[in-house]
C-alpha cells in the first residue's frame, strides 16, 4: 500500500475521532494523546485495533507499549529511565520524538509523550514494510 | 443472582459470529420499572446481552482460557424500543482479536427490522488485575452455556461440534 503522509494523517485522523469521541480539529500532529484527547491505557487497545483495520497492517503491543523497558531493572532506576534505557526506547520507537521526554525522563511521564504525529510517523513506518 | 440477557444461543461459529433471542417480557422486573408506564427493555441491558454473545464469541475463541471482559461500548445506536411482547434477535460479529482484546460489531433485529447497532470492544485481565484466579467458579459457566442452549448450537469454522474444554 503506498499511501501520501497527508492520507495517512487523514486516515489516523478518523480512527482517533472515532476511538476517543474528539473532535476533527482536536486531532492534530502535535496533539498528545493522553493530554490533549483524552486517551485512557483502554483506549489504546481501542486505537490499535482501528489503525490495523484502517491500514491492514498488524501492530504487536510492545511497538506501541514499550512497558518491558519501562519496568526493566537494567533501564530504569529511582524511577527514571537511564541513558541505556532511552537508546532502547530510541532502538524500539524511532519515528516518536523523544526529545521532551529526555530532558526528564521520568517513567509516569512516558504515557503522555505520544503525539498524533508520533503516530502517523509509526504508521508510515508499517504501512511501506 | 441471575444475570442472563440472552434466553438462547441460536447460532455460534467459532471465530466468526454469534446469533441468539431475547424476549422482553412484562414479569422482568426492570422491564416493568425502568420507564414507568412504558414497559421498555433498558438500553443499557441490550448491550449486556450482545456482550454475553460477544464475550463468549471472544472466550471461546481463546480455548476459554482467557478473563474476558467488556472493556468499551465503541457505539450503540438504538432505532426504536425493545417492548413487551418483542422478540430481540441479536447477531454479533468478531472483527479482529489479538492477545490483547478483540472487537465485536452487533445488530439486533426485531420483526426483521433493525432495532439496535452495538459496536464492542473486550479486554483480557492479565494474571493478578482486579482479581485472582477464574471469573467462573468450577462448572458454573458450562452451566450457563447448557442452560442457553450454547452446545446444541455451536459448531467450530468447518462446522464440526466443539471440542470439551476441560477448563468451562
Amino acid at each position: 500500500m503506498s499511501l501520501s503522509q497527508d492520507e495517512i494523517f487523514e486516515k489516523v485522523q478518523e480512527s482517533l475521532v472515532d476511538a476517543l469521541g474528539v473532535d476533527d480539529d482536536e486531532v492534530t500532529r502535535e496533539a498528545t494523546l493522553v493530554g490533549d484527547l483524552g486517551a485512557e491505557s483502554i483506549d489504546f487497545l481501542d486505537i490499535v485495533f482501528k489503525l490495523e483495520s484502517a491500514f491492514d497492517i498488524s501492530i504487536p503491543r510492545e511497538e506501541l507499549s514499550p512497558e518491558d523497558i519501562l519496568t526493566n531493572s537494567q533501564y530504569v532506576q529511582d524511577g527514571t529511565v537511564t541513558a541505556e534505557g532511552l537508546a532502547e526506547l530510541k532502538r524500539r520507537m524511532p519515528w516518536a520524538d523523544l526529545g521532551e521526554f529526555e530532558k526528564n525522563p521520568r517513567v509516569h511521564y512516558f504515557g503522555n509523550i505520544l503525539t498524533v504525529g508520533d503516530l502517523c510517523n509509526y504508521v508510515e513506518t508499517k504501512v511501506g514494510e | 443472582m441471575r444475570w442472563f440477557w440472552v434466553d438462547r444461543f441460536t447460532e455460534f461459529v467459532s471465530g466468526s459470529h454469534a446469533c441468539g433471542l431475547k424476549n422482553v417480557a412484562l414479569d422482568q422486573e426492570v422491564v416493568d420499572e425502568y420507564c414507568p408506564g412504558y414497559p421498555m427493555l433498558p438500553p443499557t441491558l441490550i448491550i449486556e446481552g450482545m456482550a454475553q454473545l460477544g464475550g463468549i464469541l471472544v472466550a471461546e475463541h481463546f480455548k476459554f482460557e482467557k478473563r474476558v471482559v467488556l472493556a468499551k461500548v465503541g457505539k450503540a445506536v438504538y432505532h426504536r424500543p425493545a417492548r413487551v411482547g418483542d422478540q430481540l434477535r441479536y447477531r454479533v460479529e468478531m472483527k479482529s482479536a489479538n492477545e490483547t482484546g478483540a472487537m465485536t460489531t452487533g445488530v439486533s433485529l426485531c420483526d426483521d427490522r433493525p432495532q439496535a447497532d452495538i459496536d464492542l470492544m473486550f479486554a483480557f485481565l492479565e494474571p493478578g488485575f482486579l482479581v485472582d484466579g477464574p471469573l467462573f467458579r468450577p462448572g458454573d459457566l458450562r452451566t450457563m452455556l447448557q442452560i442457553m442452549n450454547f452446545f446444541h448450537v455451536a459448531v467450530d469454522a468447518e462446522g464440526k461440534p466443539l471440542p470439551h474444554y476441560d477448563n468451562l
